[in-house]
């Protein structure tokens, strides 16, 4: 229950967000897109054992969070949910490496280095990919899409299947709460309904799909979605691109906090 | 231009499991009328209307829209023509934005952005949701969503609108104001509802339905009062027509007539103030 | 189970989602050709659909907990597999977009984990197996558990065959392997069996839906010979072509390595991301900056021995590093507390 619920909430949050007007939201999404496509293959193209190199990259979405004024809460909250499964696997690396390294009169096993590696990974990407949808919200990424000749078809159906979401979560939410008020005590449904239960809102999915389907046909749809017109990209998004594309670079040639490191230890010496 | 803007010929249906919908309907609509069709729960009403759109094609019998017969070939035509409201704006807001979804049916007529883009501003404001254009239909309430999905129809720029149950699932004001919008239209309407409250202010002329048969057509206000009509059909008279509930005092309806078909909102609040004056001296 | 962007490398990665783009293509051409206008609105709805129903918990017999639908296999068997395969990658898409779950880079090997297997595999040579001689209860309960199950530990084994790929873990091979299958079972076999209860129900109910499906689907041979094959294609070409270019020029990526002092000096090794030439795994690079303790030391440049990707550590390089990388960290915040401070007194001017 709270599940759905918190879902809905979810959504609703970043949909909430991406209709900010900031200097970040008015970039055109494709550009968007692609600085985030970027952005994660630079930072999963970092070796296993890199920890320091990755620390710069942290620029990026603590820029992007405050540029777009978007609330951190929600956003760490859900990079926080997305890491069970990573701490799952990563949490392997310590006890199969157990080699270990020494830095400055401490001892690291090279485990935990790899481990901490993943999560730095891990919480980045998924931080940009949020907040990529965070200041494009979808109907703006699905225009992006189609700029990427990604088909119709498809992208039509993505739009439709987010729309609904919003219709079928509240659908299940509602048949859930009648469940559990009289069902109490039980921690989910019962094996001897649960074709019953699914399968009834499939058929009344299926039943809306006709109607969707009779009001499309009746403003004349047969098969074809016809988009409006796209913005195109100006020069500012492109200077955002590769003003972005060019700190990446740079941070991933470089290994920026040894450069400074360096640089101050050499100072104070 | 015709004098007769919707004509129904003996229309029959029967749904692939032998079930009789419709039997044997005929009417007329004249330009500029509203007419109620009234019945109580699977009496036919959608079926009706499915037909009358064009989306089911009946056993026999035809429809007549301005004098062209709906057939698969005319549908396009036809269905500029006529604009059909869904009962759950849901099915009918399935775009990210209201402005597409009100964009949906002139893009697909391939008109130039240009004019899809004055239809679109030109329907918002008719139904005063100009503000609203560029939210997510899902963020909604429920009378916005209802602005929102005629408003998606009007940019199509029909000359009959159809309203499936148009009051249903709202609150008493989005109620109130959806009634006085619809009012405020010149089509030609047809309004379903089983809310004969809302089919007493909008519509000047009802049909009744009674297990896919005509059973009654006329006046409104003679419809709707004529109790053992109402409830042979599965229906009871609207709340507005019937005798107060607190005074108990009767109202002369034909007395009242001229009143409800000319300012619907004023004979109401007559009656109100009657049940006031009651209590207070009780 | 969701693959996750952190646990991919660029290239696996890359290949996965070409991949899932010609298969999308593919299906995306059948469902054009095939099917009427009336699935579009149909495939958004169940896509819908499923992503609200997987957050049903069913609960599991006997063991207090409960269980949940990826929904692969339902899509596959209401839509038929192009469609299905189509409504899972939206499906994903939103997930990866909102939630977090897997991410834009490991979309593709999710769409390939649970779209793919589900519906392309599991779906016409299991599901369609069990019905080929007409629907019953009792073929639908099997084909349905069994193809659902058959799905799932395919998935899985591809889902730890990508990470392995791309050597961001320790996990040998065996014992990921030994970890993923058994979970996947359970996970399989408590899918299969609710999917398999709605399946029936639907059937039950309006076994139109169920029929027209598998009657408008004549999945010759033929089409998944093309499928396969373009598919294949994609892997070696993307793939191949980019480890080549990551083994020749030793880094598409990491062309800074040799540049900034460090030797490639490759050692063989026995773990199947190096075998396979993978870029990352190979020149991981720390650069070495060296800790100056004194004049003479200036030009020091610590040799890279790269020693199965573990450079030489001193305690100068890891000094700079730290204080280095807390800098880093120190400056990322101040951006971000000075670009909301300067927000802030913006938005105090215009009131």
């Amino acid at each position: 229950m709270s599940n759905i619920k918190s879902s809905l909430y979810n959504l609703r949050v970043l949909d909430d967000l991406a209709r900010k007007e900031t200097s970040i939201h008015l970039v055109h999404p494709l550009t968007k897109l692609l600085t985030t496509v970027v952005f994660l293959t630079v930072v999963l193209s970092f070796g296993r054992y890199e920890i320091v190199g990755l620390l710069p990259f942290f620029f990026y979405p603590i820029v992007i969070i405050t540029v777009a004024e978007i609330p951190l809460g929600p956003i760490l909250k859900r990079v926080l949910l997305a890491m069970p499964f990573i701490i799952g696997i990563g949490i392997f690396n310590p006890v199969f490496d157990q080699q270990t390294m020494s830095a400055f009169g401490l001892i690291f096993s090279k485990g935990w280095v790899t481990f901490l590696s993943i999560l730095i990974k891990s919480c980045v990407c998924v931080g940009a990919s949020l907040l990529l949808i965070a200041t494009t919200g979808m109907d703006s990424l699905a225009a992006a899409l189609r700029m990427l000749k990604v088909p119709k078809i498809f992208v039509l159906q993505l739009l439709l299947t987010y729309r609904y979401i919003y219709v079928l979560i509240e659908e299940i939410s509602h048949m859930m709460l009648a469940y559990s008020l009289r069902a109490p005590r039980q921690r989910g449904i019962h094996p001897r309904v649960w074709g019953s239960f699914v399968g009834q809102l499939i058929l009344r999915t299926f039943d809306r799909a006709q109607r969707i389907y009779d009001s499309m046909a009746l403003r004349n749809f047969n098969g074809e979605y016809h988009t409006g017109k796209i913005d195109k990209n100006c020069w500012k998004d492109m200077v955002y691109l590769f003003g972005w594309c060019l700190f990446f670079i740079i941070a991933r040639t470089n290994n920026l906090p040894m450069l400074i490191g360096s640089f101050i230890t050499k100072v104070v010496n | 231009m015709s004098y007769h803007m919707l004509e129904v010929r003996e229309l029959n249906f029967d749904y692939p499991d032998g079930y009789e919908a419709i039997k044997n309907i005929s009417f007329t609509i004249r330009r500029g009328e509203s007419v109620g069709i009234i019945g109580a729960n699977g009496a036919g009403k959608s079926t009706l209307l499915m037909l009358l759109m064009g989306v089911l094609f009946p056993k026999n019998g035809q429809v007549l829209v301005d004098e062209v017969a709906v057939s698969k070939k005319t549908l396009p035509m036809i269905r500029q023509q006529m604009g059909m409201v869904f009962q759950d704006p849901d099915d009918q807001l399935f775009m990210t934005t209201v402005y597409d979804d009100v964009a949906f049916g002139p893009r697909n007529y391939l008109l130039s952005e240009q004019e899809v883009n004055q239809r679109v501003t030109k329907a918002l404001e008719l139904v005063g949701i100009s503000h609203l254009k560029d939210r997510a239909p899902f963020r909604l309430s429920g009378g916005e969503k209802r602005a929102a999905a005629i408003a998606s129809v009007l940019s199509m720029e029909p000359d009959i609108l159809i309203m499936d149950e148009p009051t249903s699932a709202l609150d008493p004001k989005s109620r109130r104001r959806l009634i006085s919008l619809l009012n405020s239209f010149e089509h030609t309407k047809i309004i379903t509802s089983h809310d004969l409250d809302t089919i007493v202010e909008t519509c000047s002329r009802t049909i009744v339905i009674k297990a896919g048969e005509i059973v009654a057509e006329g006046k409104t206000v003679e419809i709707l009062t004529n109790e053992e009509l109402l409830d042979h059909c599965g229906l009871e008279m609207p709340l507005s027509l019937q005798n107060c509930s607190i005074c108990g005092s009767e109202k002369d309806f034909f007395t009242e007539k001229t009143k409800y078909s000319t300012t619907n909102t004023y004979g109401i609040q007559t009656i109100e103030r009657d049940c006031r004056v009651s209590l207070v001296e009780n | 189970m969701h693959m996750a962007d952190a646990l991919l490398s660029p290239v696996v990665g890359g290949s996965m989602l070409a991949a899932s783009v010609v298969v999308a293509a593919y299906s995306i051409k059948k469902t054009q050709n095939e099917l009427d206008e009336k699935k579009i609105p149909l495939m958004g709805v169940i896509g819908a659909f499923v992503f609200a129903a997987q957050m049903i918990n069913f609960a599991i017999p006997g063991t207090g907990s409960s269980g949940h639908i990826g929904g692969g296999m339902l899509l596959a068997i209401l839509l038929g597999p192009y469609a299905g395969f189509l409504t899972m990658a939206s499906i994903l898409m939103i997930q990866a977009l909102f939630f977090g779950d897997g991410g834009l880079l490991a979309y593709g090997s999710n769409v390939f984990n649970l779209g793919f297997f589900t519906c392309f595999v599991a779906y016409p040579l299991i599901y369609k197996w069990f019905t080929r001689k007409g629907i019953s209860p009792k073929r639908i309960f099997w084909g349905t558990l069994i193809s659902v199950v058959i799905g799932l530990q395919l998935g899985a084994f591809s889902l730890v065959l990508e990470t392995l790929l791309s050597g961001k873990t320790e996990l040998p091979f065996v014992t990921f392997l030994l970890l993923m299958q058994p979970i996947h079972l359970v996970i399989g076999i408590v899918e299969g069996l609710i999917t398999a209860g709605v399946v029936a129900f639907v059937w039950r109910e309006r076994p139109e839906i169920l029929e027209k499906t598998s009657a408008g689907l004549p999945l010759g041979k033929v089409s998944m010979k093309k499928v396969l094959t373009g598919l294949s294609i994609a892997v070696v070409v993307i793939g191949g072509g980019l480890s080549w270019f990551a083994s020749t020029d030793p880094d598409g990526l990491e062309w800074s390595v040799e540049k900034t002092g460090g030797t490639t000096e490759l050692e063989a090794s026995s773990s199947i991301h190096n075998v396979l030439a993978d870029i990352q795994s190979k020149i991981t690079f720390l650069p070495d900056y060296g800790f100056k303790t004194s004049e003479s030391d200036n030009e020091v440049k610590a040799t890279a021995q790269i020693e199965e990707v573990w450079p030489a550590v001193n305690t100068g390089t890891s000094v700079s590093g730290i204080v280095g990388g807390a800098l880093t960290l120190v400056l990322a915040g101040l951006t971000g507390l000075i670009i909301s401070l300067s927000k802030k007194r913006k938005e105090k001017a215009t009131l």
